[in-house]
């Protein structure tokens, strides 16, 4: 096994290559040289507002999703002790997005606005799912909120099919953006809002992450080291629920990457949740760079939607994971 | 020394929800400062209900918990594990960790949110390791541990969080004989040391020899307390236990011993 800190390294090295390419490759391709330029603000006007005002702020969009998707799920496993747990299977994310379907369709504008009325969906979606696993039984059994919150997940994206099936293409986004996600029309201005939200409750995430440590032990050996179980899970959850709501205003759903990511940053070596978080955000947004290019590549000029290649990706990992979780 | 606090439950009352029967039903005890106290009982007997209570997992029907006279209720968590070091007896298998780190998780409430390791906390840690007889496991992982190892962690990481008042529930399952007497011995030593020791403990016999004061539970009351003299009688620990047993001398130190009996034919 190699150590933490070179898999910090490599990450970072992969999420630059990855991010170089993305910035490279597309309808236009441009050599090195030129994207030096380009970044510069110098040489071909074109070539210049493509790489500064489509496909950077794009690749950092993506970059941003995936690392806020990575650390939300993160801390959505540790707080309830279940390494299937993210936002998007939790159905959290799902009512971000139809909060926010809702906030555009009533003609707010502003998105600020729409995160705020994103979270306010992915609150109530919290609390339909967690009413629905403890109405079946056992509200803390894991497994069954999981399965709560496909299920509000799928409504979600009915409600959200429904709201917007006639929506005019010119002044909203569409029911396929909101359900499978994408980064195409990043700005800066968006890019620069989930930056902001990415680090700020990024950082309380991993500010917390030792009473996510403490939290594994079961509520006994927690009060025991001077942590209130309950209290601290919710505070997490509501946190992590925000951060995901915050990436679903940017960029729609986008599945399975929360889900992916801790597990892998685990595999690669992190124990505990401090570490787990931070791998995962890093590899987390050097797989959505990855993920944006092969969006907008594998079938040009055709843009696929975000989180079609992240199931594509994700639903093997679930069911391998799944199947080692009944052994 | 004695300034550190004792432990005391004052009438406790708890029942569980969906139940008829309270889990405990106004216990009172206390566990004095330079004191081992122990307490004993059948399964069911409200042991660990009293630990639950302690770790506030319980809401208290009656009655109050009193840490040096201050009630329970008014500690913040953070300041409660500052002052009470609990090892409880059920533990979720933490994710696989380095043992140093492991036990570091101890001196969560002494450390601020961000904060590192202090030279101090890396002092307790070792020390706690050390008096826990892991001090050679410190780099091993936890998931690498065999049972009596991974109960010892466990009391060194609670030993590192250097309070005042250490409670155990059943610290020696699957320890083998000698670090059992290890454990004992340990708690004897950290006892005369000044510290406050509650141990909820089936080891009767060793409870007899090495703890200060007894408390017997049965169906969550008290059925008696004292020294090991008091409270190592046949006809009540009998009846407590309900199995036929004899008390005799402890050959090597002149404490009351327990020794089971065959059953007399179809049990009462």
């Amino acid at each position: 096994m190699i150590g933490l800190r070179w898999v910090v390294v490599i990450g970072v090295f992969v999420a630059v290559a990855l991010l170089a390419v993305a910035v490279s490759v597309g309808a236009v391709s441009l050599a090195p040289a030129e994207v030096w330029r380009a970044l510069r603000g110098v040489g071909d006007p074109t070539q210049v507002a493509i790489v500064r005002d489509l496909r950077v702020p794009r690749a950092l969009l993506a970059a941003l999703v995936g690392a806020g998707l990575s650390l939300s799920g993160s801390a959505l496993q540790g707080t309830l002790r279940n390494a299937l747990a993210e936002p998007y299977l939790l159905g959290v994310s799902g009512g971000a997005a139809v909060g926010a379907v809702i906030a555009t369709a009533v003609g707010v504008a502003s998105p600020t606005v729409i995160t705020v009325s994103a979270f306010a969906g992915a609150a109530a979606a919290t609390a339909l799912v967690s009413l629905i696993a403890r109405v079946v039984g056992g509200g803390t059994d894991s497994r069954l909120l999981l399965m709560a919150g496909v299920v509000v997940g799928a409504f979600c994206n009915a409600a959200i099919l429904i709201a917007l099936a006639d929506a005019p293409p010119e002044r909203l986004r569409g029911a396929l953006w909101w359900m499978m996600g994408s980064v195409a029309d990043a700005t800066w201005s968006s890019v620069l809002r989930l930056f902001v939200m990415v680090v700020g409750l990024g950082a309380l995430l991993v500010r917390w992450a030792r009473e996510l440590d403490v939290l594994a032990m079961g509520d006994e050996a927690a009060a025991a080291l001077g942590v209130d179980a309950h209290r601290a899970a919710r505070r997490i959850f509501l946190v992590a629920s925000w951060l995901a709501a915050a990436t679903v205003a940017a960029a729609g759903l986008v599945g399975f990457v929360g889900l992916v990511m801790p597990n892998m940053a685990r595999a690669l070596g992190a124990r505990r949740q401090r570490a787990v978080s931070l791998v995962a955000a890093l590899y987390g947004a050097a797989l959505m760079i990855g993920a944006d290019l092969l969006a907008r590549t594998l079938r040009a000029p055709a843009d696929l939607p975000l989180g079609a290649v992240t199931a594509l990706i994700g639903v093997p990992f679930f069911l391998l994971r799944l199947r080692r979780l009944e052994r | 020394m004695s300034a550190n606090p004792a432990l005391s439950f004052d009438d406790v009352m708890v029942r569980y929800p969906g139940r008829t029967n309270r889990a405990l039903n106004g216990v009172s005890l206390s566990a004095q400062p330079g004191r081992l106290t122990a307490v004993v009982g059948p399964n069911g007997s409200g042991k660990s209900t009293l630990v639950r209570a302690l770790l506030r997992l319980v809401p208290l029907d009656r009655g109050g918990i009193h840490l040096g006279g201050v009630p329970l209720a008014s500690i913040p968590p953070r300041a409660f594990a500052r002052q009470v070091a609990v090892v409880p007896q059920r533990e979720e298998p933490a994710v696989p960790m380095q043992v140093d780190d492991f036990v570091a998780l101890g001196r969560h409430a002494h450390r601020a949110a961000f904060g590192a390791l202090g030279i101090g906390d890396r002092r307790c840690i070792d020390e706690a390791l050390a008096r826990a007889g892991m001090a050679d496991a410190a780099t091993r992982r936890t998931d690498q541990l065999s049972g009596g190892e991974w109960q010892r962690v466990r009391i060194a990481r609670a030993l590192a969080q250097d309070a005042p008042v250490l409670v155990l529930d059943e610290p020696t399952t699957f320890l083998d004989i000698a670090h059992e007497m290890a454990v004992f011995e340990l708690l004897d030593t950290l006892a005369r040391e000044g510290r406050t020791v509650l141990l909820v403990s089936h080891q009767l016999n060793l409870v007899a020899r090495f703890a200060t004061q007894i408390v017997v539970l049965h169906h969550g009351t008290v059925a008696a307390a004292g020294t090991a003299n008091d409270v190592m009688h046949g006809e009540l620990l009998e009846r407590v236990y309900d199995w036929p047993l004899v008390i005799t001398r402890d050959p090597a130190v002149g404490a009351p011993a327990l020794l089971p009996l065959r059953s007399r034919g179809p049990r009462r």
